[in-house]
This record gives structure tokens, C-alpha cells and sequence, in this order.
């Protein structure tokens, strides 16, 4: 199971076995060694903050957060279906 | 100016005027072209050159575009496109701001570069492009760093800035700098196969946002360098905000940012929520 990796607090898992199901997707330089999309399960009432720590993305390098469709910030929780984008900065001229 | 009127009335070909008409008007009055220009489409008569803008941009418009100030801030990669595309839309006055020469690692991209202009300022091959292409757009050239300190002198009188730089510190600086000036501010920004644009208002937030975790350094345009085509569909991008906020038109990408991929061809429109300031709560 996946989940084992996550870095998620444990209580979380003790409070409630059920997870939600998020649908991820990186731009650019993060999909390299990761993924394009993928559809992955973390415990309900999960923020923003603790996905991009478990996708080891530090966060300086994060340029926007996209939740559904919208800007979001990391202490955003997330819910059940919820699609999630990650952006890398970008400055060049 | 009534002679300068009738001489251009009795040159036009029902309502379009031809290039040498405007040199002869010119040369006859002793008057600049932009004066000959701007008495032209006063008269609703329509530089022939501007005769493929007509469908999407009629007379009066053009002229609106004619008396506008638009400010590039950097003319390298995006830069560079948009003041081609701002001479060739018909803005009237382009302030043109950059320190630097141009090197040859720029020739990859920059429209303005050439193996001629290796080691010369780039605000300077500006102005001779334009000179070159319409010559009724005046260029005003600054070879400076914009910062917060020259900001007003620099933009005084500008309609619009277009954001054209490759510095998050120093974009974010202009986006204060407008904010406090009242100015429309077009961003774009770019790295590899990758871009986005989005357009601020006095009172938006959005770049402050795009770029609230910066911490020091470049973003992915460090690694990913930039080849030719992601700075010209990212200054053509700029360049329609800029023109659809001149002429009032449009929806322009306010409170939105629009991220470009073009490796894999895909395009996200992204909303923000608009700043409680900016819409007057």
C-alpha cells in the first residue's frame, strides 16, 4: 500500500481508516523522477502542505498551487476528489 | 494644420491612406511622421499599412493605440517580440528600458539580435528596428535598470508596462512600482517549454502570489534555459493584453494566470481570487 510512505500524522490513521482519493498533477521540472498525473489516497482532512512534502517538492521551488481549477495555498485542506496541480516557478525573460 | 488635412484627403484611396502620401506630408510641412499619423487617423483616414488591423481594429481604435504609451520593461527573449509587435500594431510611443548588449547567447531567441548587433545596448538595436519598420512609432530608449528608485521617472505618462523581465526580485519590485503608479501590468515570464502570462490591475495581487515562496535565485528557466518559440508565443500572448487594454476590449487574464506547456501541448487557465482591495470591499 502506498499510503505507508506518506508523511501524514499517524492519528489521522487512527482517527478515521477511510482515505480520500486525490487526483495530482506536476508541471515541467516536477514531473521529472515523479509523474505527469496520477490519481493517489491520503487521509481525509489532508492540507496541500503535507502532499507536496510527500512528494518531496521542496516548497520554495513551488510557483503556484492549482486546487481545482483555482489558486490555492499550502494549509488548504484537501477533500474527496479534490484535483490538485503544482507549478514550479518560472522567471526567465 | 487644415493644408496638411486636405493634402492627406486628396491622397487617400477612399479612406486609406498610402506610405508615400504619409512621407510626402512629411517632407512638405516639415512635420514628423507620427504628427502625420496622428492628423491622419484624426481625419478617420486609415494608414494603408494598418489595413489587415481593420477588421479586428477600426479607425477610431487605431488611433487610440497611436496615442498610447506602452512601457517594455526588458527587450531580450519576451521583450523584444513585443516592442515588433507593438510597432507593427501601431502603439504610438514604446518606452524601451534595458541595461545590457547584446551577447551571443542571445541570438537564439531575440528577436532585436543579430550577429551586427553583438555588443551593442539592446534598447538601441530597439529603436532601429522600429525605425525600420514603422517609422511612425516613436521609441524612447532608457539603457538603465528598472528598480523602485527611477520606477516613476521611467513610467511617467505610461498606459500600460509590460512585465518582459528575467528577475522574480526585480518583477515583483514593478509590480508594486505599478500598483502605486496606477498602471495596467502585463506579466510574462518563461523557462524551457514553459510560460505563463497573466495581467495585473492597480489593486491585484496575482504576481505577489505567483511569487510568494520565492526565496532567492531563478525559477525552472535556470535548468531549462529558453529556446525560440516559447518567448515569442509568450510576448504575443503579452502583447494582445496590452492591446485589449488600450481599447477597452476583451477579457483580459485578470485575476487568472495562463500556464503554457508546450512540450506536452497543454494550456491551464487558473483563477485567483480577486484581491478584496482591488474590487472595492
Amino acid at each position: 500500500m502506498q499510503w505507508r510512505m506518506f508523511h501524514v500524522p499517524l492519528h489521522l490513521f487512527l482517527q478515521n481508516g477511510a482515505v480520500m482519493r486525490i487526483n495530482l498533477k506536476l508541471f515541467a521540472t516536477f514531473r521529472v523522477g515523479r509523474f505527469s498525473a496520477e490519481a493517489r489516497e491520503y487521509p481525509p482532512g489532508t492540507p496541500v502542505a503535507a502532499v507536496i512534502r510527500d512528494l518531496r517538492i521542496p516548497e520554495e521551488q513551488i510557483g503556484m498551487i492549482m486546487l481545482n481549477n483555482r489558486h490555492a495555498e499550502p494549509d488548504q485542506q484537501l477533500h474527496e476528489g479534490d484535483n490538485l496541480a503544482l507549478f514550479p516557478l518560472v522567471g526567465g525573460g | 494644420m487644415e493644408e496638411l488635412n486636405a493634402f492627406l484627403q486628396e491622397r487617400a484611396d477612399n479612406d486609406l491612406l498610402p506610405w508615400y502620401a504619409q512621407l510626402a506630408a512629411a517632407q512638405r510641412f516639415d512635420v514628423s511622421l507620427p504628427r502625420v499619423e496622428e492628423a491622419a487617423l484624426s481625419l478617420e483616414l486609415l494608414p494603408a499599412r494598418y489595413q489587415r488591423n481593420r477588421q479586428a481594429i477600426p479607425v477610431g481604435q487605431q488611433l487610440a493605440l497611436f496615442r498610447s504609451r506602452v512601457a517594455v520593461i526588458g527587450c531580450g527573449g519576451l521583450g523584444g517580440y513585443v516592442i515588433e509587435e507593438l510597432a507593427r500594431l501601431g502603439v504610438g510611443t514604446i518606452v524601451a528600458i534595458d541595461p545590457d548588449v547584446f551577447e551571443e547567447h542571445n541570438l537564439n531567441r531575440q528577436i532585436l539580435s543579430t550577429p551586427s548587433t553583438l555588443g551593442r545596448a539592446k534598447v538601441e538595436a530597439a529603436v532601429a528596428r522600429v525605425a525600420d519598420i514603422n517609422p511612425a512609432v516613436t521609441v524612447i530608449p532608457f539603457r538603465v535598470h528598472y528598480a523602485p528608485e527611477n520606477g516613476a521617472d521611467l513610467l511617467r505618462d505610461t498606459d500600460v508596462v509590460v512585465d518582459a523581465l528575467d528577475s522574480i526580485p526585480t518583477r515583483l519590485d514593478l509590480a508594486e512600482t505599478c500598483a502605486d503608479l496606477g498602471i495596467p501590468l502585463v506579466h510574462g515570464a518563461i523557462g524551457g517549454w514553459y510560460g505563463q502570462v497573466t495581467t495585473q490591475f492597480p489593486g491585484d495581487d496575482t504576481i505577489q502570489k505567483l511569487y510568494s515562496r520565492w526565496v532567492e535565485g531563478k525559477g525552472v528557466e535556470q535548468q531549462l534555459g529558453n529556446p525560440s518559440f516559447t518567448p515569442a508565443l509568450v510576448a504575443s500572448i503579452e502583447t494582445a493584453e496590452v492591446c485589449k487594454i488600450i481599447l477597452g476590449e476583451g477579457a483580459p487574464l485578470r485575476n487568472r494566470k495562463l500556464s503554457i506547456n508546450l512540450l506536452d501541448m497543454e494550456f491551464e487557465d487558473v483563477i485567483f481570487t480577486p484581491h478584496l482591495v482591488a474590487i472595492g470591499e
